[in-house]
């Protein structure tokens, strides 16, 4: 296998986008990503996205994309892992390069999720479930993280402000994100007394509904010196499934799937956990942030709570987490979740984050996440 | 409209808890399965799920999908099934603040939703306390 | 010889009293409970319907008769409240129980007195010897329309039996049909609520063809009233059973023990059948109980049971009908009960 370098990155502003489509935001990222790295052509494209089919009625993202890009007759597919969907693209574009099938792969992730009611997204996010024994039944996300909550407070007394601390300090990140979708900060009492969804989980511990898009470009990294900018490698890879149905799962409060995945992926970099500098992960609720420290292995079992309480994860702590801001400020448009966590990671390590800057970030991992840990992707990235 | 083949398949299942268990490793699997994820086998023996049980976790859904908004706030939980299966359900007939991790529960047909006024009613199993 | 092997009740466990709905519509809350003998009546939730509670039913019944629910040839379900136009309930409720396919079903419908159809025929064609066990259900979720009489009764509940030829709870030694086509309630298709003839659903429907059906049995089996320890009449409110009785020759105490309508309102097609399954949960070996049922347009089945022995061994195998009615109750506001018996018009 050779080694894989990131040598571009693209994102645009998040949110409820009402006048751009599916194609054209996806477009403009990867144009953004394109001029970033100062390429124009590309010999394959990956596209990570949940469900375009039932939140915008269109398949086939591949040859749309690859269209409307103008990069027609590349091959082009899209990939899909719920939640993960992006993370996915990465490591698909990585082995396509890795294997020295494509030099310059092109990877984006989008989702356009406001062109339907929010009970139809509801429903359409519903479908990472399983859905004849958990959505048949009326279950929906909100439902299956709190059961876990419910689970990981009555096994390890993780109290409903520990909860709050999380989306408290991604919002104190996101508030220095200038493509955040809510880049302003929030208090622990906001969210203590804001809306329930599905008990003990309010409207604040919930990522939101997004539109956006992220890409990268990959290329083999004896070529990364060509490029314009600072060049990150893709140490490892790690993927990992475990059972659709959160009653299947061994544990209902862990997340094992993100423990093999990690573990994959560092051993593939020939890293610990230790040499992280930073971790962009799947804060989709509030109490998922706290169960992937513990999965990645940043604290013990049962501990995640009090180490967000404790400050182990704010951007000067030991363990910074989602210095974007997480899904939970940054947004959450499905499918580029992944990609776009990526993209975080390698402008921390050029230095380009702005006010966001971890200092000396050398070795980032990010970790996407599929329906309730169904799926899960790790990817360790270095600078160069 | 989806055709009533989808919900017509699960019957055995959703109104008798009809389910396998691996003749090799003894896993029950609900719904049945062709492999067992515990031991790789592809036999099992035709058995079903008891009906008693005790909570493992549960929450209340506020923000229902469209098919179910009529009925929130609703409970829904895992339960482990006398014997050992996990099982996910609505918990009905319980005063929310009465829901407590190992709340002693027992399986009622009911019905879960409908096609519409006009489509075919989809039935199932729910739990109230024992 | 044949007769009842297994019996079971099932009552959700909502409730609204007589005062909440008439404070509704202004009406006069005193009034209504005397007149009529009412307190309170069981509302279904939303996810309760016939089939539902049919199915319940049939469970406990099956859990007295201790069957393997394949031998059961015949299942009945009698409503006025079939969850479809077209598409039986019955066939949900042998899926459910496990007695398919080969199993003979129908849906019933004669107002109030469709569960005492199906028991009259399933206990008939297991007598016939042309099936094994027959089950016979009496269920339903009747509306009331808004602001009428029938509001204050119109309830939820159902009661399954099940027939057949050995181990009998309660041997049938006679039934009996009186029937004529007297337009007292009705309800035509693609209506939503029901019409009744007010006072003419009394004298000329009612007490006629109770009365009747009663008298004719009797006749038939050369008893009188003072034979049985028990009598269940038809209860579409708290005081026609009694007067039925008065008029019969029967006595409150002969009454009390199968009147459950002042704290359960009409379960229509469960009314008479909850109503013996509440004496089956005391009766004694020997006990005669006789059982007439009404349904409007207009017709009663009437039944001559004599409880054997084998009651005392199976009457704690499910629930007690008045635990069903009198445990575990939660009262409504009429908003909550409006919402649930889809009387609000929501958006399309």
């Amino acid at each position: 296998m050779r080694d894989v370098a990131i040598v571009g990155v693209g994102m645009t502003k998040w949110g409820e986008l009402w006048e751009k489509s599916l194609r054209t935001i996806f477009v403009e990222t990867a144009l953004l990503a394109l001029d970033d790295a100062g390429v124009d052509h590309i010999d394959s494209m990956i596209v990570g996205c949940m469900s375009s089919g039932l939140f915008t009625g269109q398949e086939h993202l591949g040859s749309l994309l690859s269209d409307y890009l103008g990069k027609n007759p590349v091959p082009a597919a899209r990939v899909e892992s719920a939640c993960s969907s992006g993370g996915l693209a990465l490591r698909q574009g990585f082995s396509e390069v890795a294997s020295g099938m494509s030099d310059i792969v092109l990877v984006g992730g989008v989702e356009k999720m406001t062109d339907v009611t929010g009970c139809e997204a509801t429903y359409a996010l519903g479908t990472a479930a399983d859905q004849e024994y958990e959505g048949y039944h009326g279950l929906t996300f909100p439902a299956l993280y709190a059961m876990m909550a419910v689970a990981h407070m009555h096994k390890y007394g993780t109290t409903r402000e520990q909860l709050a601390m999380v989306a408290v300090k991604n919002h104190d990140n996101g508030s220095k994100n200038p493509l955040a979708q809510f880049p302003f900060k929030i208090s622990v009492n906001a969210v203590l007394n804001s809306v329930l969804v599905a008990d003990p989980l309010r409207i604040l511990d919930c990522s939101p509904i997004t539109d956006g898009a992220a890409a990268v470009i990959l290329c083999p990294a004896e070529m990364a010196g060509k490029f314009k900018k600072p060049a990150v490698r893709i140490a490892g890879s790690g993927q990992a499934t475990d059972t659709i149905a959160l009653s299947s799962r061994k544990d209902l409060c862990w997340i094992e799937s993100t423990r093999v995945a990690a573990q994959k992926a560092l051993a593939m970099a020939g890293r610990t956990i230790d040499d992280m500098h930073l971790f962009e992960v799947h804060d989709c609720f509030t109490i998922a942030e706290i169960m992937i420290t513990e999965a990645l292995g940043l604290v013990p079992k049962g501990r995640g709570g009090k180490a967000v309480e404790e400050g182990l994860t704010a951007i000067g702590g030991k363990y910074p987490v989602n210095p974007s801001g997480g899904l939970k400020a940054k947004g959450h448009p499905v499918g580029a979740t992944g990609v776009a966590q990526a993209v975080e990671v390698v402008k921390q390590l050029r230095g380009e984050a702005g006010a966001r800057q971890i200092k000396g970030a050398g070795r980032g991992l990010t970790q996407n996440m599929g329906g309730t840990g169904g799926s899960s992707v790790v990817h360790v990235l270095e600078a160069m | 409209m989806p055709t009533p083949s989808k919900y017509w398949r699960e019957i055995p299942q959703r109104y008798r808890l009809e389910a396998g268990r691996c003749t090799k490793c003894g896993y029950v699997a609900f719904p049945p399965r062709l492999v067992c994820p515990a031991c790789g086998n592809r036999e099992f023996a035709p058995t079903k799920l008891a009906e008693t049980g005790a909570l493992l976790t549960y929450t209340i859904v506020r923000v229902a999908p469209g098919a179910f908004e009529d009925e929130a706030p609703y409970a829904v939980g895992i339960a482990e099934l006398d014997g050992g299966v996990k099982l996910t359900a609505q918990v009905v007939d319980c005063d929310f603040a009465d829901l407590k991790v190992g709340m002693r529960v027992k399986l009622e047909f009911r019905k879960m939703s409908e096609d519409g006024p006009a489509g075919v009613i989809y039935y199932g199993y729910k739990f109230v306390k024992e | 010889m044949a007769g009842i092997i297994g019996y079971g009740a099932y009552i959700p466990r909502n409730r609204i009293k007589v005062e909440e709905i008439a404070k509704v519509w202004g009406a006069d809350a005193p009034s209504y409970k005397k007149g009529l003998m009412l307190e309170e009546k069981s509302v279904p939730s939303p996810d309760q319907d016939t089939i539902t509670m049919s199915v319940e039913a049939s469970k406990n019944a099956l859990k007295r008769a201790g069957i393997d629910p394949k031998e059961i040839g015949a299942v009945y379900v009698g409503s006025e409240s079939h969850p479809y136009a077209v598409k039986p309930s019955g066939t949900v409720l042998a899926e459910a129980l496990g007695a398919t396919p080969e199993c003979h079903t129908a849906d019933l419908e004669f107002a109030c007195k469709a569960g005492s159809e199906g028991m009259f025929i399933a206990l008939n064609l297991v007598r016939a010897g042309a099936v094994k066990y027959g089950l016979a259900v009496g269920a339903d979720t009747s509306q009331g329309a808004p602001g009428d009489a029938l509001e204050y009764s119109a309830a939820a509940g159902a009661a399954a039996f099940l027939f057949g030829r050995d181990d009998l709870v309660a041997d049938c030694l006679e039934t009996y049909a009186f029937m004529t086509d007297t337009p007292d309630f009705w309800r035509r298709e693609y209506q939503y609520y029901p019409r009744h003839g007010g006072r003419f659903t009394g004298e000329p429907a009612y007490f006629k063809h109770v009365l009747g059906a009663a008298e004719g049995i009797m006749a038939k089996a050369k008893m009188k009233p003072a034979d049985f320890a028990y009598v269940i009449f038809h209860q579409p409110n708290g005081k026609f059973p009694f007067r039925a009785g008065e008029m019969l020759g029967f006595t409150k105490a002969q009454i009390e023990p199968g009147w459950l309508v002042n704290r359960l309102g009409n379960t229509y097609s469960g009314s008479s059948p909850l109503g013996l399954t509440a004496v089956l949960d005391v009766a004694k070996a020997g006990d005669l109980v006789l059982m007439v049922s009404y349904g409007s347009g207009a017709g009663s089945d009437a039944f001559i049971w004599r409880v054997t022995p084998r009651i005392d061994s199976v009457r704690a195998l499910a629930p007690r009908t008045r635990d069903l009615l009198d445990k575990n109750k939660t009262y409504l506001e009429y908003g909550a009960y409006a919402k649930y018996r889809r009387k609000i018009r929501k958006a399309e």
